[in-house]
């Protein structure tokens, strides 16, 4: 079945804002930094997760569990105690971005199924066709860096299912290898799972406007009526040569209704929405707007068109001034 | 339609709340609705600091502890202050709006402690309504369904 929905899920009341959505799939974590939501207070125990299995099973849906940090040598063992807990939970698939966690799930729990994390940085289809020769992924979560026609030629030459971000916040988008932040905090996403740990984020109204700290260094500072964004270091205004702008990355939004009909054609086996971070509310209404707009284009792909409505819907949820086809469209091309 | 509906019910709401201080009469709320449904949580990092919350419109700072027993007001200094209009704070409560939105449009502030103001965001996200409307005495939570139906 093509053009599966799958939503993010932070926490139980998101899996069911999800499933109840209309969400063909769910993808969570763990309550550690085996994911790259580690947030405090976000995420799944095991009694949790049980609950959510049931809760998508009876339904029809399936659970997808994100382990997709890099384990470091001194806590092998909690990512592959992650990966036998996933197993005897029953996941319908692990997310995972390390070969070396790969080869021990192919090893142990060769019925688990494997999907290639966008952080695993694959962004050809020979990369993830060594990932299904080693170890029989499934299917491959595509990085946010290639064009719609380099998505196809992708789809062409490989037998693994192919899911694409199609909604959510924009980072620089070098998955699995960005380590901005740990230039600042000592940590990066890979390993310790979030870019910007909560600890050392400061949010300060002062007179000129609200600054965002991260570990003392100032990320950006939003005038009274600016929109403000994520606290991460790549998003933040930096001064370079004597003028203050977004010196790394601007931040903004990827919406890709429009490009569903494409998707749909090339055989892209599932849509990806991005935000395990935010709350049920978040994760119910892009679900709803989704899955009508996956259901419109199925039904009548020539004739499909984003209503006003969804993108006002989708607009308001957004993090950053706009919405962005992101790489996946690039008319110079 | 929502602009003019919400104020009606908060007024509802404040009409019907106890006439104690309103930091007493928050925690005993608090005690009565919030407390059983977060010590089934992993409530212990919300233990023994100070909050504030600041309803920007009405003038109104709820100041409070959290106790392994429950909320207590406290008027000490605050590790976690979160300013929001009357109308957004029911829209959170009441799941219509995503925090994280409105922190983009300026409308919620969170200052202070981060990491506990993530803490109490994601705890109060993964708490179920439902359970929370029926522990709710019999006014309020008729108030609180008509807001959730708006």
């Amino acid at each position: 079945m093509p053009l599966e929905l799958i939503c993010p899920a932070g926490n139980l009341m998101s899996l069911k804002a999800a499933i109840d959505n209309g969400a063909d799939a769910v993808y969570m974590g763990f309550r550690d930094n085996t994911n790259a939501r580690a947030f405090p207070g976000l995420n799944f125990d095991d009694a949790q997760a049980a609950e959510g299995l049931r809760y998508a099973h009876e339904r029809g849906r399936r659970v997808l569990l994100a382990l997709n940090t890099y384990p470091q040598p001194d806590s092998w063992a909690r990512w592959t105690h992650a990966v036998d807990r996933a197993a005897k939970l029953g996941m319908d698939a692990v997310i995972l971005a390390d070969a070396g966690l790969m080869r021990y799930a192919v090893k142990n729990h060769p019925q688990l199924r494997l999907h290639l994390s966008v952080q695993g940085s694959a962004t050809s289809y020979e990369a993830i066709n060594f990932y299904r020769e080693h170890y029989g992924i499934r299917r491959a979560v595509l990085p946010r860096v290639l064009s719609l026609p380099q998505v196809e030629n992708v789809v062409k030459h490989t037998e693994a299912e192919i899911e694409l971000f199609g909604f959510g916040g924009l980072c620089v988008m070098v998955e699995g290898r960005c380590l901005l932040s740990s230039y600042c905090t000592g940590e990066s996403p890979n390993s310790a799972g979030v870019c910007s740990p909560a600890k050392a984020v400061q949010w300060k109204e002062t007179p000129s406007g609200l600054e965002s700290r991260l570990n003392g260094v100032l990320l950006d500072r939003y005038g009274k009526d600016e929109k403000a964004g994520y606290p991460t270091l790549c998003k933040g205004r930096f001064e370079v040569a004597g003028e203050t702008y977004y010196a790394i990355e601007e931040p903004t939004s990827l919406n890709t209704l429009d490009l569903l009909p494409e998707m749909l054609a090339m055989g892209i086996a599932a849509i990806k929405i991005e935000g395990r971070q935010r709350s049920p509310a978040y994760v119910a209404q892009v679900t709803k707007v989704w899955r009508a707009a996956i259901d419109a284009v199925k039904k009548n792909a020539a004739g499909f068109k984003p209503t006003q409505a969804w993108q006002a819907e989708l607009n308001k949820l957004s993090e950053g001034q706009s919405h962005t086809l992101g790489a996946y469209h690039r008319p110079w091309k | 339609m929502l602009n003019l509906a919400v104020p009606n019910v908060l007024g509802a709401l404040i009409g019907r709340l106890p006439t104690l201080p309103p930091s007493l009469a928050f925690s005993l709320l608090a005690n009565r609705v919030l407390w059983p449904a977060l010590k089934e949580l992993d409530y212990a990092p919300l233990i023994g600091r100070r909050y504030a919350i600041r309803v920007k419109d009405l003038g109104l700072v709820l100041r409070f502890t959290v106790t392994p027993r429950g909320f207590a007001p406290d008027s000490g200094a605050p590790a976690l202050v979160i300013s929001a209009s009357a109308r957004d704070f029911l829209l959170l409560i009441s799941r219509r709006e995503d925090p994280d939105t409105l922190f983009f449009s300026r409308r919620l502030v969170s200052e202070g402690d981060t990491e506990l103001g993530l803490v109490v965001k994601n705890l109060l996200d993964a708490l179920d309504p439902g359970s929370l409307l029926r522990r709710l005495p019999a006014p309020l939570a008729h108030a609180a369904r008509r807001l959730i139906a708006v």
